[in-house]
């Protein structure tokens, strides 16, 4: 019977470790595989290819119409726009405009290039992690969407997007509102319509389709016109995947591509410190009251013999006084 | 033998005959049976029609180089040749047989999942003009601006904020 006892008690340990060293590496697999989203497998993507683009602006003008922007300072056909440069730098999307073509000189070519450029719907965005109200949504169409009626204008996306998209409504001050390309689904995505801007390119640089067949377009193109395109298609693994994607005849950085950005989601860089907040504010405390508390116990121990020794003392005076 | 057997007989002679004749006749089809102009309307909405002068555009490219294999051609793409190198004329040989207008259409985008298809990546009608038109013209030096081909229409105008839908100077501004 006592020999039963031992056996059961060492097996019942054996059990309990191999238990524990099991969830440890189940745990493991799940945390990998949520960082692995691959983004809805019939989401939607458009693949840009900066060799056809020809720079007419007629997405810009399109995009102005469909998502009933303000006027433009000048008109849509007006190539003047390609010369601006705000604060050093070339256009950007701003809050009366959702997307943007800029024209880039590559010495090595003999022709300018062009690059239209908006939201590129991440798989995994990080505008959407970023956002503590849950303002965005990423709709299996493949749509970044955002709802301002519960954005409070913390503008933390703004500073999480890697691409610098997101900007904000600063002409209004009370109603807080983030501007960026939504990628036309309240009028067409989501009716399984290719948004405006596709529509609207007489070049076809914008191809809409499964973000899946856009790659297989992309890599086609790629592999039947050799030495007429870098072989790589961004947006494909960048920051975890875009439903955006590039073909460039040139290096990347080259068309004001960002070619440092992780291949992974932004979130994963932010993730194993984010679980700790959470542990932090609600552990800390408690912890460290108690720690000051067994560290302080100690000291109010004395002060209370102090007290009796002194209580004991005055009595002791006072009989004596009294004798 | 009943009339109209014989009908058919002669018919039959008559299509064997001709082609025994002249095969290149019917392999291939002239520049001289097109037509002069073809007016490209079928999208203009932005933009008014296209005059294409097609019997000028004979002198500056062959036919294959708009219409690939469907005229009977030799075709010099290697990607096309693998499987068209030796194809007939086709009956209908204007783009819009092939290039469809609505190409970012929910269904016709469907037809693009079929696993054997090849043909993942053909333009529709309006980037199939464009492609065309304005690659030739780039290497050709050919009109390349928008209105150098068809004129804007009014709501063209109004689409770019053009012409008499043109902003007014100083009422707004994007400052950032």
């Amino acid at each position: 019977m006592k020999i039963n006892k031992k056996i059961n008690r060492r097996s019942f340990l054996k059990g309990g470790l191999a238990t524990t060293a099991a969830a440890a590496v189940l745990k493991n697999n799940d945390s990998q595989a949520a960082g692995n989203f691959e983004g809805y497998p019939d989401g939607m993507g458009v693949l840009v290819d900066l060799t056809r683009c020809v720079g007419c602006r007629s997405c810009e003008a399109a995009c102005n119409k469909e998502q009933n922007l303000p006027e433009p300072a000048k008109p849509f056909d007006d190539f003047s726009v390609y010369d601006e440069l705000h604060h050093g730098q070339k256009r950007r999307t701003d809050e009366t405009a959702y997307t943007i073509v800029n024209r880039y000189d590559v010495p090595e070519l003999d022709h300018p290039l062009f690059k239209k450029f908006q939201c590129n719907h991440c798989n995994e965005p990080a505008c959407l992690t970023s956002c503590f109200v849950n303002a965005y949504t990423k709709t299996p169409e493949g749509a970044v969407i955002y709802n301002s009626k519960v954005c409070v204008g913390c503008r933390t996306c703004m500073i999480a997007c890697p691409f610098y998209v997101p900007t904000f409504k600063y002409s209004k001050a009370f109603t807080p509102k983030i501007m960026k390309c939504i990628f036309c689904y309240d009028t067409r995505l989501k009716d399984g319509k290719a948004p405006a801007c596709v529509e609207a390119c007489p070049q076809e640089a914008l191809t809409f389709g499964r973000r899946t067949d856009c790659i297989e377009m992309g890599r086609q193109r790629i592999r039947q016109t050799p030495g007429k395109y870098v072989d790589h298609i961004y947006g494909e693994h960048e920051v975890g995947g875009t439903a955006w994607m590039y073909l460039s005849s040139v290096p990347f950085d080259k068309v004001g591509l960002d070619t440092h950005v992780p291949n992974e989601p932004i979130l994963n860089s932010v993730k194993e410190f984010l679980a700790i907040v959470p542990m932090i504010l609600t552990i800390w405390p408690g912890l460290f009251i108690g720690f000051h508390l067994l560290a302080t116990r100690k000291d109010k121990m004395m002060e209370m013999e102090k007290e009796k020794e002194l209580a004991k003392q005055k009595e002791n005076d006072e009989k004596e006084e009294q004798v | 033998m009943s009339t109209r057997k014989k009908i058919m007989r002669t018919a039959l002679a008559l299509t064997v005959g001709t082609m025994m004749i002249s095969p290149a006749l019917v392999l291939s089809m002239d520049a001289a049976d097109a037509p002069e102009t073809v007016s490209i309307d079928v999208m203009s909405k932005l933009y008014g029609p296209v005059e294409f002068n097609h019997e000028m555009h004979v002198d500056y490219a062959s036919c294959q180089e708009c219409h690939h294999h469907t005229t009977g051609d030799i075709v010099k793409d290697p990607n096309c040749a693998r499987c068209h190198h030796n194809h007939d004329e086709n009956d209908v040989v204007s783009c819009s047989e092939c290039h469809v207008a609505d190409r970012f259409n929910e269904d016709y985008l469907k037809t693009l999942e079929d696993p054997k298809l090849y043909h993942i990546d053909k333009p529709g009608l309006k980037g199939a003009y464009h492609l065309n038109c304005i690659g030739c013209h780039e290497i050709t030096s050919g009109p390349t601006g928008c209105v150098e081909c068809h004129a804007m229409t009014e709501a063209g105008e109004k689409m770019f904020n053009t012409g008499q839908f043109a902003p007014a100077k100083g009422t707004s501004s994007s400052g950032h």
